[in-house]
């Protein structure tokens, strides 16, 4: 029997507003313990909650790049449960009508993973277990969430990684979310079930919480895709239930019974006012949304000729192809500058967090004047890789490292010209090489490299010189 | 008539000095508190040094603001940063909250000297005051009966001039009742004319901080100060223009509404008072207009269900982790929670907060509150269109009996709520003041709803009819200082 798995996904973002949902503490990761706090995020009896309305704006940001539908009228309700790092006891979030509904977003097959709903609510505190004792850190308690829910339109693991990728490059580039997995302002739980493949039934679902790295996320689904059809074809039976993903043996582990459904009593916020949303604050916020990445892989594609690896890479960072961008601006090939990019660059720039902040050495249009030397062929591109180097060593403009260098760039290389003065004041050479030696050649090229210093395109030369040197 | 306006003339014309006025209400205290309970905390050293702080303006020759120098107290409900907060509750018991209620923040600013926190019900969970953990507040009147509640103590230490006027809170009467029974001026402003940042919640959809008076100039001294918008509370607005200033204005051609069958409902002195009162009203120039309030039968449940509903939720917070005395001995987490509740919520809190739970579950959800909030809004629609659209004000009785002996076991559909809770389902401001005394000398409350921030009007109304009536049925236990 052939197995098909249904995977739904709820992904949790944390805005990057500068303060919390209902208070003005600062949103910031990290801080001692309870040092961004008040008598708000902390539930002291009295406080009352205001509403952020950048939270609110970014939540329809998100659901305007994912070709969402807004509410015009929402609300916020509160969720109830009962846990030490919900101060409130209850985690004031959207019931039945979240400001985004019904979108969508594309994998690159052209495969629909539909939006049921993206959702804003506050993140809870963090217990803290020390000593034999529970600690609670109420600096995360009150940051923005929102949670975007997808319908299970997921029948694979690289499915739901792509999709996420997508979701990250997307909402980074709105600037809604820095979409850190490591700090935990990305983390999804997974719904998966399994059945005959053909079958329209679905199968009982577990849920995997809280998976915050995309390899965790593709382990965590092949184990419990094999773990539940070992299950139906040994015939015994799926337990609804909510699991963790163990990354040290790869396994998933219970975390509790899921049988009779939680009651959240939710019930409408008296302390929060309906949410209303013109038609123009709707408009303005499609006009704050920048070129979205999908868009940008393939402007890049078709206007620039970029390989679509080189732009799906340059444009996983919003910054990097902003930068990619105005380096391009007047550039005959822009792709010469996305190599610049992508090799010299990003070895220096290494880590996902420094690429995402892009913070560059030198400016954009540093590296364009650079390429635009060597459009020009007043340099050649082994030159241009040195004077590079340099560049991002010293911050410095390609002209001033030529200048420091003694090289001059007025005057544009007749590159005929110097391999026929290469030829004629080397007769040895010359000699040489039609004897049989071919690496007198090389001691031309070196002769032209000299005299162009450094600047002529070597393999240029070699193919003037073999033409010369057939007379 | 304003007890406020009369202490300021005092210490401007230096006849005393504000430690002298200060320490005369806490010999008060002192002399009546340990009978009445009306006080649960008293703050005298910061009394003290409030009134210090006046004198040396005084002395300066500086001009008082409104309330500067006048000694008062608050409600035990209204956070003050660092003085014992407790609900009347074993739960907050030796709680010290670490910020400022907007109001008490306003207050600070006049330097208002606070004398103490008024005793109150539990959570504000009660009409008699009883169910607070040192025993009811009494009243004044008569000790051996209730001052009424919630707000019992805000209502007993003014009575007893053992403060020139409190501040109350009000969730479905719970200032304007013990107005009543207490012989005072209680005004529930407009959902949204104050700020409720600091106020321990119970169920916020419905209440608002007000004043509890000897006067109702005294009465808009105090709103006027504690009205100011506050952007921590989503739902203060304020008012647009001071409520002070607007006293003394005519009511000839002011349309009262009053309902044949709430008056028949109340007592017979009650009842009585108040069509007397109407009478007055009617020599003022006043227009009465019959109307009728069919809904009104369900005020109560409505109440009840959405109150319980929303007061399980506000309560949530109470779990003795951050704050409170908390369960010692216990297995885990969940069940050093669930041991803190149960020792130290009292048993209507309790009730409460278990029908609050089973109302929002699934299933009574769509059974209880569902159709109470719809109802809610259809008891407003009716009262807009059959009670505001004919009238300005709407005159009632404040509670269909006078205060009763201390223990009396009242029943739910008659706990003296019935007249007051309509103004917290709508929101809008309501006013109680005093209108006459029952056969047993107790006094007698009516009160004045109007529309939506009209706190003006209303305001005016009780001024006006203190004014015709020479001041005869306000509070006269102790006129404070004899001038």
């Amino acid at each position: 029997m052939k197995w098909e798995m249904v995977v739904g996904l709820e992904t949790h973002v944390e805005l990057a507003t500068k303060s919390k949902i209902f208070c003005s503490c600062s949103t910031q990761f990290g801080g001692d313990p309870n040092s961004h706090c008040c008598p708000v995020c902390t539930g002291q009896p009295g406080a009352l909650p205001f509403l952020n309305r950048q939270a609110v704006e970014y939540t329809v940001m998100a659901g305007l790049a994912l070709n969402c539908e807004i509410n015009r009228y929402s609300k916020m309700d509160r969720k109830h449960y009962v846990y030490p790092d919900l101060p409130k006891a209850f985690q004031v979030s959207q019931f039945d009508i979240p400001l985004c509904i019904n979108g969508h977003l594309e994998l690159s097959g052209g495969k629909m993973i539909n939006i049921n709903r993206i959702q804003l609510e506050e993140d809870a505190g963090k217990l803290i277990h020390e000593g034999g004792k529970i600690l609670v850190d109420y600096n995360r308690a009150g940051v923005p969430l929102i949670e975007i829910v997808t319908e299970p339109d997921f029948r694979s693991a690289e499915e739901v990684v792509e999709y996420l990728e997508k979701l990250q490059g997307i909402l980074r580039t709105i600037g809604i979310s820095d979409c850190r997995m490591q700090e935990g302002s990305l983390r999804c739980d997974v719904n998966i079930s399994v059945r005959e493949e053909g079958s329209s039934q679905l199968g009982t679902r577990a849920e995997i919480k809280n998976l915050n790295s995309f390899s965790f996320v593709q382990a965590a689904i092949e184990y419990e895709f094999d773990r539940q059809t070992g299950l139906l074809e040994a015939g015994k039976p799926v337990f609804q239930e909510t699991l963790s993903f163990d990354s040290v043996s790869g396994k998933t582990l219970n975390m509790r019974e899921k049988e009779d459904a939680d009651d959240y009593r939710f019930f409408p916020d008296p302390d929060i006012p309906a949410i209303i949303l013109s038609e123009e604050d709707i408009k303005r916020l499609r006009e704050c949304i920048p070129e979205l990445p999908e868009a940008r892989i393939k402007r890049y594609v078709s206007e620039y000729r970029l390989p679509e690896a080189d732009a799906t890479l340059i444009c996983k960072y919003k910054k990097v192809a902003d930068f990619f961008d105005k380096a391009s601006e007047g550039l005959k090939n822009p792709a010469v500058a996305a190599s610049f990019i992508l090799t010299q660059m990003f070895s220096k720039i290494s880590t996902e967090v420094a690429r995402e902040q892009w913070a560059s050495p030198i400016p954009p249009e540093f590296l364009r004047d650079l390429v635009l030397l060597l459009e020009e062929k007043k340099i050649n591109h082994n030159l241009a890789k040195n004077i590079f180097t340099k560049m991002l060593e010293e911050g410095k403009a390609p002209k001033s490292i030529l200048e420091a260098e003694g090289i001059s760039t007025d005057e544009v290389i007749d590159l005929d010209e110097l391999c026929k003065s290469a030829v004629y004041t080397n007769p040895g050479a010359v000699e040489d090489y039609k004897k049989g030696k071919k690496k007198a050649l090389q001691a031309l090229i070196g002769n032209v490299m000299r005299q162009s210093r450094g600047r002529a395109d070597a393999e240029e030369a070699r193919k003037i010189l073999l033409e010369l040197l057939k007379e | 008539m304003s007890r406020i306006v009369q202490l300021r003339g005092m210490l401007e014309k230096k006849q005393i000095s504000c430690r002298e006025l200060t320490e005369s209400y806490l010999e008060r205290i002192e002399k009546q508190n340990g009978r009445l309970r009306a006080l649960i905390t008293i703050t005298e050293e910061e009394a003290l040094q409030t009134a210090d702080t006046v004198d040396k303006k005084i002395s300066k020759g500086e001009k008082l603001r409104p309330l500067e120098g006048i000694p008062m107290a608050v409600k035990d409900n209204i956070s003050t940063m660092g003085i014992e907060t407790t609900c009347a509750s074993r739960m907050l018991s030796g709680y010290k909250p670490i910020y400022d209620a907007h109001v008490w923040q306003l207050l600070k600013q006049q330097n208002a000297p606070l004398l103490g926190k008024c005793n109150m019900d539990e959570f504000s969970m009660g009409s008699t005051c009883e169910t607070s953990l040192i025993g009811g507040a009494k009243n004044p009147h008569d000790t051996n009966r209730v001052a009424g509640g919630s707000s019992g103590g805000s209502a007993s230490s003014v009575a007893a001039n053992m403060a020139a006027y409190s501040l109350g809170s009000d969730t479905g009467g719970s200032i304007r009742l013990p107005a009543s029974f207490c012989g005072l001026i209680g005004l529930k402003p407009t959902y949204g004319s104050v700020s409720r940042y600091g106020l321990f919640a119970y169920a916020s959809s419905m209440e608002q901080i007000g004043p509890i008076a000897f006067s109702a100039e005294d009465a808009a001294i105090v709103f006027d100060v504690i009205s100011e918008r506050d952007t921590r509370d989503m739902t203060s607005k304020g008012i647009s223009e001071k409520t002070h200033p607007q006293l003394g204005r005519s009511l000839s051609g002011l349309r009262i509404g009053i309902s044949d069958e709430m008056l028949g409902s109340a007592g017979d002195d009650v009842s009585r008072a108040v069509r007397e009162a109407a009478d007055v009203y009617r020599k003022l120039g006043a227009q009465l207009v019959p109307v009728s309030f069919s809904l009104q039968k369900y005020v109560l449940p409505v109440y009840y269900i959405l109150s319980f509903s929303e007061a399980s939720s506000n309560l949530g917070c109470y779990d003795g982790i951050r704050f409170g005395p908390a369960a010692d001995k216990y297995d885990d987490i969940d069940h050093m929670i669930s041991l803190t509740r149960s020792m130290n919520f009292g048993r209507e809190v309790k009730l409460r907060l278990l029908l609050g739970t089973y109302i929002l579950s699934s299933g009574p959800y769509d059974v209880y509150y569902k159709k109470a909030q719809n109802l809610r809004s259809i008891i407003a629609k009716q009262i807009k269109e059959e009670i505001f659209n004919h009238c300005d004000v709407f005159l009632s009785p404040t509670t269909p009996f006078t205060a009763f002996k201390s223990g009396t076991n009242l029943s739910s559909e008659n706990n003296g709520d019935s007249y007051t809770t309509m103004a917290n389902l709508t929101g809008l401001p309501a006013i109680s003041l005093p209108c006459g005394y029952d056969v047993d000398n107790m006094p007698i409350g009516m009160q004045l709803i109007g529309k939506h921030f009209c706190e003006a009007q209303i305001l005016n109304a009780a001024y006006m009819f203190e004014r015709e009536t020479d001041g005869a049925f306000l509070s006269r236990l102790e006129t404070g200082y004899e001038i």
